[in-house]
């Protein structure tokens, strides 16, 4: 790790951005005007931040079971709100379509 | 309150994470923490609340609502309204005296939305908190964060509006204040009230049973839901939307979520209701306005996000 934290690259939409140490993918995301998962509760409980982590050292913070099943958790499904990098990450959004934030995705994108 | 239901009670709610949920409820909302049971649960109060315990919280994998009670005005009242529940075609399961430390026996049901319910009749009574009972000043001094006034009401969403609408009207005595219908006039939201609120319970169709949308606490003024909105950017707390006012009920209001993901409401004003007062009716197409009366555009996370 260097002092500008982790680069995350979500996988299906190409962006990419640094997540700082202790800080959850989800918030980095917002803090930069990414939107390429989208915002629930940033709590571990509404499920809508679903992604699945392809590759990269992460810690977890407690998840909803009803969107996380614990068995599945080895499998990299894990909710971004709830991800803390602990090396560079490559994620999958898994909810790309129809469940989202609309609101969101009516603001500009800001371009990678 | 046509069949003794008097007011809610209480509720019950699933954290993840027991000490940050009591730093969220009692340090930012102003709650009070009143008790805490052998099953680890902790019970809290909002300061006007004569009786004991309104929110009572419980550590889980996966957050949620697991219940909401409603006082009823007597034990008598509850004999009659649990054969009510059995004739009508209820499962009944009656929780002993002291299951929940200081509540009498509450006789539990699920509503046709997936929704457990449950009636009590006694709960300890500790008057308002921080006032004297003779001559009681105009509040406690050393409350915290946004001072909520008193737990208000829930809402659901869920299935089978229409069976749970009959229940609550026909067993237990509620009325309808407000609703939201679609073009084909079927009704897709449900504001339930025994009062003169606008709503103590509501409901919003969802295909999913049993999923919970908020809770929500009273506040006096605008004033305090702005500075609600304050403390929750103070405590970097995860905001959902507002302030703002709601069409429906003309309350106004801000929401966030405590650390679990359980939407919580801070609100003031609204529409009032007697007797002669006909529901209030919203049209879905115009769900927009009927929600967020300022924006009039739909936060989709305000449809979906639920626990």
């Amino acid at each position: 790790m260097n002092s500008a934290g982790y680069e995350v690259c979500e996988v299906l939409s190409g962006q990419s951005f640094r997540c700082a140490e202790g800080q959850s993918v989800l918030q980095a995301m917002e803090a930069q005007g990414k939107r390429c998962v989208p915002v629930g509760c940033r709590g571990g409980g509404c499920g809508l931040c679903k992604v699945r982590v392809l590759g990269g050292d992460y810690r977890r913070g407690r998840m909803s079971c009803h969107h996380v099943p614990p068995g599945l958790a080895s499998q990299g499904l894990a909710l971004a709100c709830q991800v803390f990098p602990q090396s560079d990450l490559s994620i999958e959004c898994l909810r790309r379509n129809g469940e989202g934030d609309k609101n969101n995705k009516m603001k500009k994108e800001v371009p990678s | 309150m046509k069949k003794g239901v008097m007011r809610p009670g209480h509720i019950q709610l699933r954290v993840l994470n027991l000490e940050s949920a009591l730093a969220h409820y009692r340090d930012l909302l102003g709650l009070i923490e009143v008790d805490r049971d052998d099953f680890g649960r902790v019970y809290l109060k909002a300061w006007t609340e004569v009786d004991k315990f309104s929110l009572v919280l419980r550590e889980a994998d996966e957050p949620g609502m697991d219940f909401m009670g409603f006082k009823v005005v007597d034990d008598e009242c509850l004999v009659r309204l649990t054969q009510d529940l059995i004739d009508y075609g209820c499962l009944i399961e009656t929780i002993p005296a002291g299951e929940l430390r200081g509540c009498g026996r509450r006789v539990r049901f699920q509503a046709p939305s997936g929704h457990f319910f449950e009636l009590y009749a006694d709960k300890q009574y500790t008057g308002k908190w921080g006032v004297e009972e003779i001559n009681p000043e105009a509040w406690p001094r050393n409350l915290q964060g946004m001072r909520v006034v008193r737990f208000d009401h829930a809402l659901m969403y869920g299935d089978e509006l229409p069976a749970t609408y009959d229940l609550f009207t026909k067993v237990l005595g509620f009325y309808l204040a407000e609703q939201v219908l679609d073009e084909d006039g079927t009704r897709v939201a449900q504001f339930l009230s025994l009062s003169t609120k606008a709503h103590d319970v509501a409901f919003i169709h969802h295909p999913e049973k049993g999923r919970f949308h908020h809770v929500s606490f009273y506040l006096e003024t605008w004033e305090d839901v702005l500075r609600a909105a304050d403390l929750i950017s103070m405590t970097d707390t995860s905001i959902d939307i507002g302030p703002t006012r709601h069409g429906l009920t003309h309350g106004k209001t801000i929401y966030f979520f405590d650390p679990s993901g359980n939407r919580n409401e801070v609100f003031c004003g609204g529409d009032y209701n007697y007797q002669d007062h006909k529901p209030v009716t919203w049209m879905a197409k115009d769900l927009g306005k009927a929600i967020f009366y300022h924006d009039r555009v739909l936060n989709e996370r305000f449809l979906t996000v639920l626990t």
